[in-house]
């Protein structure tokens, strides 16, 4: 048990419970699907179908690679990636739904909430993989077998270390609103990014939206995704990441970029990033079996190993260089409340940040 | 460009004309082409969600401060572009037709060069340049001058930047227009005024200006309707600044929950202003008639410009710098150098970026299949219903061959971005469901091409005279076997050269595609938007090089046929 990434104990041991373990907690109103394993007959129905269009917020550069490590695995079976933001893949589906097209096999987004709305309106299909049944906390798949949890990411700051000095980085939100970091912040944005929708949504509950107001009078770099302000930090083009993928930012200082991360004082903002299958699918058996493979001992190591990201799965290996989920002060997270105020979140952020 | 037909050649009445089934066939398909999605759109304008008529959107599109100040700027912005464009290519084109300046050719084609850059790519290409702390251009600024790290010379993400970056890729407009124009005009006006003992420049000033004045407006004219259209550079560049435009506002009232009646709204008003100024090029266009009367003309006699034509040159090539030299220089080192903002060295050479998009990214095949079967699809079908729409009008083969010709131009007053929320209108519900097949961006791409295709493929007629057709049928050949064996050997390279600039065209269309798009129906414009959202600045200039060389490849092959060229109009997006 050491090895594990961390327990749901550990997490709600944490100031702030996890907002997957409330998510979850209510009791199963029917019983989930048996769990499934890898049969050969999957694997060859797999690739009949040959391709997987896999619909997801993750890095790209990570999701080519995710895909191609199960092609190698399983060749014949071509994972497709379909990148974007996670509220424009949740746009995606939507339009493609709505115009009975049914292209999508596998989602994986960063934002519960998306989640919700898709069961609700039953666009889903039931599917529980024989690892997660055995080594995931009930906390992270959904008891009626329609999501799991494929991995937790934070939106940390971030500051460039040759821009920045130590010393004088921000240790907190309030610290960005100093105006000696006037023009140097670079920011996602809520619309197009499901991490920085749920990390809006927290701050702007828990600092109050007053607290963007001030930061918009900063001159603010804005980008969309969340994958994009680690990179600009990077580069150099900004001296500090207001939100984003956390492990990018980790990737970067692993790949000898001059980049740090701050967990902030007041709490980091959690997103849950979900995946799912779709009942319609094109092609249900590679999705089935890619959606097993990944969230598999082999999946989730990698999403460990090589995103830098963290795992439900309790046998993954710990890879130093990533704090641990529980030593980090986090921000509850609400997929419900997110689902509810999404729309209202981006008329205000667009009121205040001006796009 | 709107083009009247002049001088009608001898009407053919004998005989029955299966031609007029064809026009009636003709005028359905551009009817659906453009009628039915701008119907939708104001249909949708004036509806509340539930379908019951209302001003209300008007209303909220007013006094939406978040509605209001986009098209504010892009009044701005359409105004200063058009300006910038004007002051710099008028005199590039006096100078390239009328002097002396060596190397004119060259210039020539190097605008061509900037004309078939697709916008935004320049626009990413010039955040590489001129992004305030990473961009290339600061970091030599700095080298050079000793500034302090986070001190810049240039800011691209800004208003001023973002008016520099169209302005690149608008001018060719300008320039186009205003050499065109001085080349038609005969040189025996200029020769008079000297023979009356006019200096070169009393000359220039009474005469070869006025002359070009109408050039110099219209394109003023065209400048500001690309900039007000413009998709893909405001996305890129105006978000990070903190602003919206007219365009990036309307497709973002398309995110998830979609408002498409605000966006129709708001589509209107980019419509209106587009049909109106299209009106006003077209009445100042149609007074330059004059300046070309008259049997042979002379060529005109070049001002030499003695040791000035070095200058003139070097200014010339300083201009060039911006839209040409200076972003393919910055998308090729991208391409190869591990990181996208640092100059290639030994130690970060790399051709990581190359094998990425051709072997790993999973979206590149598709995305080229997708946009070379539209690219040859759009440019081939294009082409023919320009052939046979032309000849209908230009041969005044049947009555109601005016109402053909305006519906073939009419489309140049649609912006892409308002035909892409029209068509979506259209085609994602019964009875034609075509969002998510390649059909509609076919629909779309041939709609947004059918001006150009048509206007060159009427001047290539008009060129070729009825008689030489007149003779054959005198000798009893049908309307068709004169076609076959008369016409079409005569128009064989200008229906390649318009095929040609149809698929240039097609291939970089951006602001249509971005509204259409699926995710099996991605062609590389969007995929090079969607990457830029993403930072992956690395992979885009690759795609954006492959897209140069098949571009240029493809324009090299209609410049060799000598055709079109000078009237065309590239759409923008």
């Amino acid at each position: 048990m050491r090895n594990m990434k961390f327990s749901r104990r550990d997490v709600l041991k944490g100031s702030t419970a996890l907002a997957v373990g409330t998510m979850f907690a209510e009791p199963a109103r029917a019983a989930p699907p048996p769990a499934s394993a890898i049969t050969p007959a999957l694997i060859e129905a797999a690739k009949k179908e040959g391709k997987c269009a896999f619909y997801t917020a993750m890095d790209l550069q990570f999701a080519e690679q995710f895909g191609k490590a199960f092609e190698a695995k399983y060749p014949g079976v071509a994972v497709r990636v379909e990148r974007s933001g996670a509220e424009r893949v949740f746009t995606r589906i939507a339009q493609e739904y709505q115009s009975n097209i049914h292209a999508v096999d596998v989602v994986n987004t960063s934002d519960q909430a998306h989640c919700i709305v898709w069961k609700r309106n039953n666009w889903l299909a039931a599917y529980v993989p024989e690892d997660v049944a055995q080594h995931y906390d009930k906390a992270f798949y959904d008891p009626d077998g329609f999501e799991v949890v494929t991995r937790i990411l934070v939106s940390p700051i971030a500051y460039n270390t040759d821009l920045v000095k130590k010393e004088e980085a921000p240790k907190s939100f309030a610290d960005l609103l100093d105006p000696k970091w006037a023009g140097k912040m670079v920011k996602a944005h809520p619309a197009y990014s499901g991490t920085i929708m749920n990390s809006t949504f927290q701050v702007a509950r828990d600092l109050g939206w007053e607290y963007f107001e001030k930061l918009a009078k900063q001159r603010v770099m804005q980008v969309q995704s969340a994958t994009d302000t680690p990179k600009k930090i990077a580069l150099g083009e900004r001296a500090i990441m207001v939100d984003g993928a956390g492990y990018l930012v980790i990737r970067e200082k692993e790949a000898g970029k001059p980049v740090e991360v701050v967990y902030p004082t007041e709490g980091t903002p959690l997103a849950t990033g979900p995946s799912a299958i779709f009942k319609n699918a094109p092609n249900p058996n590679a999705a089935r079996l890619f959606f097993n493979w990944m969230h598999g001992r082999e999946g989730q190591q990698m999403l460990v190993d090589v995103a830098r990201q963290y795992s439900a799965h309790k046998q993954t290996v710990e890879k130093p260089g990533v704090r641990k989920l529980g030593d980090i002060k986090l921000m509850k997270e609400d997929p419900e409340g997110v689902e509810k105020g999404a729309e209202e979140i981006k008329r205000r952020y667009a009121q205040i940040f001006k796009v | 460009m709107t083009i009247a037909v002049s001088d009608p050649p001898a009407r053919m009445t004998h005989g029955f004309d299966y031609t007029k089934l064809v026009l009636y066939g003709i005028a359905l398909v551009l009817c659906v082409l453009i009628v039915l999605p701008m119907s939708w759109l104001i249909y949708y304008a004036f509806v509340d969600k539930n379908g019951a008529f209302t001003f209300g959107n008007f209303v909220t599109l007013v006094n939406d401060p978040t509605l209001l100040d986009p098209l504010i700027t892009t009044f701005t912005l359409a105004f200063s572009t058009s300006l910038i464009c004007c002051i710099v290519a008028a005199p590039m084109g006096w100078l390239v037709a009328r002097t002396d300046m060596p190397l004119r050719r060259t210039v020539r084609l190097l605008v061509t060069a900037s004309f078939v850059t697709p916008p935004f790519l320049g626009a990413i290409a010039w955040e590489l340049l001129a992004a305030p702390n990473s961009g290339l251009l600061n970091k030599i600024y700095r080298v050079v001058t000793g500034a302090a790290a986070d001190e810049h010379l240039l800011n691209i993400y800004s208003f001023s930047g973002l008016i520099f970056v169209i302005a690149c890729y608008t001018f060719p407009y300008v320039f186009v227009l205003v050499a065109n124009a001085l080349d038609r005009t005969p040189g025996e006006l200029e020769d008079a005024s000297s023979i009356l003992g006019g200096s070169t420049w009393v000359t220039a000033r009474r005469v070869t200006i006025p002359l070009v004045l109408p050039a110099i407006l219209a394109g003023a004219l065209v400048a500001f309707l690309q900039a007000m259209t413009l998709f893909g550079s405001p996305a890129i560049l105006a978000l990070p600044a903190g602003f919206h435009t007219m365009t990036t506002k309307i497709w973002s009232l398309f995110q998830y929950p979609p408002k498409p009646e605000l966006a129709a709204a708001a589509s209107l008003p980019l419509l209106i202003l587009t049909v109106l100024l299209l009106r006003a090029e077209h009445m100042i266009l149609g007074r330059r008639s004059y300046a070309v009367l008259g049997g042979k003309n002379s060529d005109p006699r070049l001002i030499r410009l003695g040791w000035m034509r070095w200058a003139a040159l070097a200014l010339c090539f300083i201009v060039l710098l911006n839209p040409v030299f200076l972003p393919y220089a910055a998308l090729f080192n991208a391409t190869f150098s591990k990181v996208a903002s640092q100059f290639i060295t030994f130690s970060n050479f790399t051709f990581h970026n190359i094998h990425f998009v051709l072997f790993e990214l999973s979206a590149t095949k598709l995305a080229l299949y997708n946009t070379f079967v539209l690219g040859i699809a759009t440019a081939t079908i294009g082409t023919v219903v320009a052939v046979v729409i032309s000849y209908l009008t230009t041969r005044e083969a049947v009555s109601g061959h005016r109402a053909l010709g305006f519906l073939a131009t009419a489309p140049v007053a649609i912006p892409g971005i308002v035909l892409g929320v029209g068509l979506f209108l259209s085609y994602t519900r019964p009875p034609f469901v075509l969002y998510g097949t390649l059909w509609i961006l076919l629909l779309a791409f041939l709609t947004l091409a059918m001006p150009a295709a048509y206007q060159q493929m009427q001047s290539a007629l008009k060129a070729i005279h009825p008689e030489l057709e007149d003779a054959s049928r005198i000798l009893g050949a049908t309307r068709l076997k004169a076609l076959r064996q008369i016409t079409a050997p005569l128009l064989r390279t200008s229906v390649i050269a318009t095929w040609c600039f149809v698929f240039v065209g097609t291939i970089r269309e951006l602001s249509a595609a971005v509204m259409l798009f699926t995710s099996e129906t991605k062609v590389i414009s969007v995929l090079i938007f969607d990457l830029n959202e993403s930072g992956d600045l690395a992979a885009i200039s690759v795609l954006g090089l492959i897209m140069l060389v098949v571009t240029s490849g493809i324009v090299a092959l209609a410049n060799r046929l000598r055709l079109g060229g000078g009237s065309v109009r590239l759409r923008d997006n």
